[in-house]
């Protein structure tokens, strides 16, 4: 047998106190672990306060993707249909979340801070062809919100970019 | 007392039924007792308190694909799972659970088959039992699959000597095979688990190998042999191997609290006795929990450390209290 079988029986002892102890299990979708101001989530493209969309169609965050899953095709703004505050603007503009990883190199490489991570990360879908949002899906505010952890405590307070846009 | 063929029928099908009920309902105490052990909740999801997780996992099984390897020999990679289904609730036939009761103007026995050798057929019907797990690894024509079942049924053919010689024990107190009498007699006299304890600690342990659980769970060791005998099963025939081997356990609980444990009877008021079953059920589920408990606490055996235990360790335990035993009852 073990060299120590009062140790062994000392052992079940043990178990059978765990029984009686709350288990540390946090469950899911009624208690949601509050993420970090800076966690990388869903992405996001903002507009000015104007009503213009930051992004002007560089293409600069397509090209600093390490996935290569953002597809940027540019168009002019016309006098009559003024998108963004530039020269151009982005037509279309799609993210493919299936080979996105979440890095964040297209948030650092945006020079307008047209693009930044947001918190949201319950994005799961039944299709592999929703995967790929559009440009308007990333406009939109989230429709669900994930509680975060509070920004004082763990962020800047105003955040850099928009102080120094 | 012999029965009319239909009534034992009856309690044949109603007693198969609540055995494989209380498999259903093994499967989930063990994962919310073994989770509670373990700081954290069981199934919560499917049911209330994942009482419905049972029936999910059923449908899940049953709506799962079960696939045929093409190399698999066909009439014993089918037939193997049926066997030792089949040789699990069979055992079940013999072991009582109630005096007997007058229902209209029949007599219903408290037993589906009342055998003058009962003790004999369960341990017969084990054997077979073992001839499934062979027999389903050997068939199913994979390497994991041969070694995984090689290794098993070394293990249990080498428990099954020490679990036989434990119950001599038995026998020889009680004087008679049959499951029936030896319950009968633990009304009058001491339970045989004080006198026996010894034995019932052998046959207890030789009990957790017999159905390979932990700590003797190399069967099912997925580092070392992937699944071993059960490995190219899937679907509704691994259900049933895992169903082969909840149900012995469920058997060999029952078989102790037949032997040792008074079977059926409340412990010191006989008053009590009518109501056999209850009892019977709340011993069963003290066992099943000493079962669970042992899985949760202990880690696994390796292979030759069991090996050596159940030759070297057991099985001279085992004859010795069968010697002193018969010892004891020649003379005195």
């Amino acid at each position: 047998m073990s060299p120590q079988p009062l140790d062994t029986l000392k052992g079940f002892g043990v178990t059978f106190k765990q029984i009686f102890k709350k288990p540390i299990t946090q469950q899911y979708p009624e208690f949601k672990r509050p993420v970090y101001p800076r966690f990388r989530g869903r992405h996001r493209l903002w507009r000015h306060q104007n009503g213009l969309e930051k992004c002007v169609g560089c293409s600069l965050c397509a090209a600093a993707c390490p996935a290569d899953c953002i597809r940027v095709v540019a168009a002019e703004n016309t006098p009559e249909n003024r998108v963004s505050p530039g020269e151009r603007y982005a037509r279309i503009y799609e993210i493919n979340m299936s080979r996105c990883i979440f890095c964040g190199y297209c948030e650092l490489a945006c020079p307008f801070d047209a693009i930044t991570l947001g918190n949201e990360y319950e994005l799961a879908e039944y299709h592999r062809d929703d995967q790929i949002y559009t440009k308007d899906m990333l406009l939109a505010e989230p429709i669900k919100k994930v509680p975060v952890a509070d920004p004082d405590l763990y962020d800047t307070p105003i955040p850099y970019y928009e102080t120094h846009s | 007392m012999t029965e009319p063929w239909w009534i034992s029928v009856i309690k044949g099908a109603v007693i198969i039924n609540i055995v494989l009920l209380t498999f259903a309902y093994t499967t989930l105490i063990e994962r919310k007792a073994m989770a509670r052990m373990q700081l954290r909740y069981g199934p919560n999801r499917a049911g209330p308190y994942g009482l419905l997780q049972p029936i999910a996992d059923l449908i899940k099984l049953v709506r799962k694909e079960s696939f045929f390897p093409t190399a698999a020999i066909d009439l014993p990679y089918i037939l193997a799972p049926v066997v030792s289904a089949f040789t699990a609730l069979a055992a079940f036939a013999v072991i009582p659970f109630g005096n007997g009761w007058n229902i209209w103007h029949y007599h219903v026995n408290g037993v589906v088959a009342d055998v003058p050798i009962s003790l004999i057929l369960v341990f017969a019907l084990g054997s077979v039992g073992i001839y499934g797990f062979i027999v389903g690894g050997w068939a199913s024509e994979s390497k994991y699959s041969l070694l995984g079942s090689m290794r098993t049924c070394a293990q249990l053919v080498s428990y099954e000597v020490s679990l036989a010689l434990s119950v001599l024990g038995v026998v020889i107190t009680a004087g008679s095979l049959s499951l029936v009498q030896i319950v009968h007699n633990q009304a009058h006299s001491l339970w045989y688990v004080v006198p026996q304890a010894a034995g019932f600690v052998i046959f207890f342990i030789a009990g957790v190998a017999e159905t390979s659980r932990a700590p003797f769970d190399l069967p099912e060791a997925e580092q070392e042999l992937v699944a071993g005998y059960h490995t190219e099963y899937s679907g509704m025939r691994w259900g049933l191997f895992q169903m082969a081997e909840y149900v012995n356990m469920i058997t060999l609980s029952g078989l102790a609290i037949t032997l040792f444990l008074g079977g059926w009877h409340f412990p010191f008021a006989h008053g009590l006795d009518f109501l056999g079953p209850l009892w019977f059920v709340l011993k069963l589920g003290v066992l099943l929990f000493l079962f669970i408990w042992l899985r949760t606490t202990l880690p696994r055996l390796r292979y030759d450390q069991l090996m050596s235990f159940g030759w070297k360790v057991l099985l001279p335990a085992a004859t010795i209290n069968a010697l002193v035993t018969a010892l004891v009852v020649v003379w005195a």
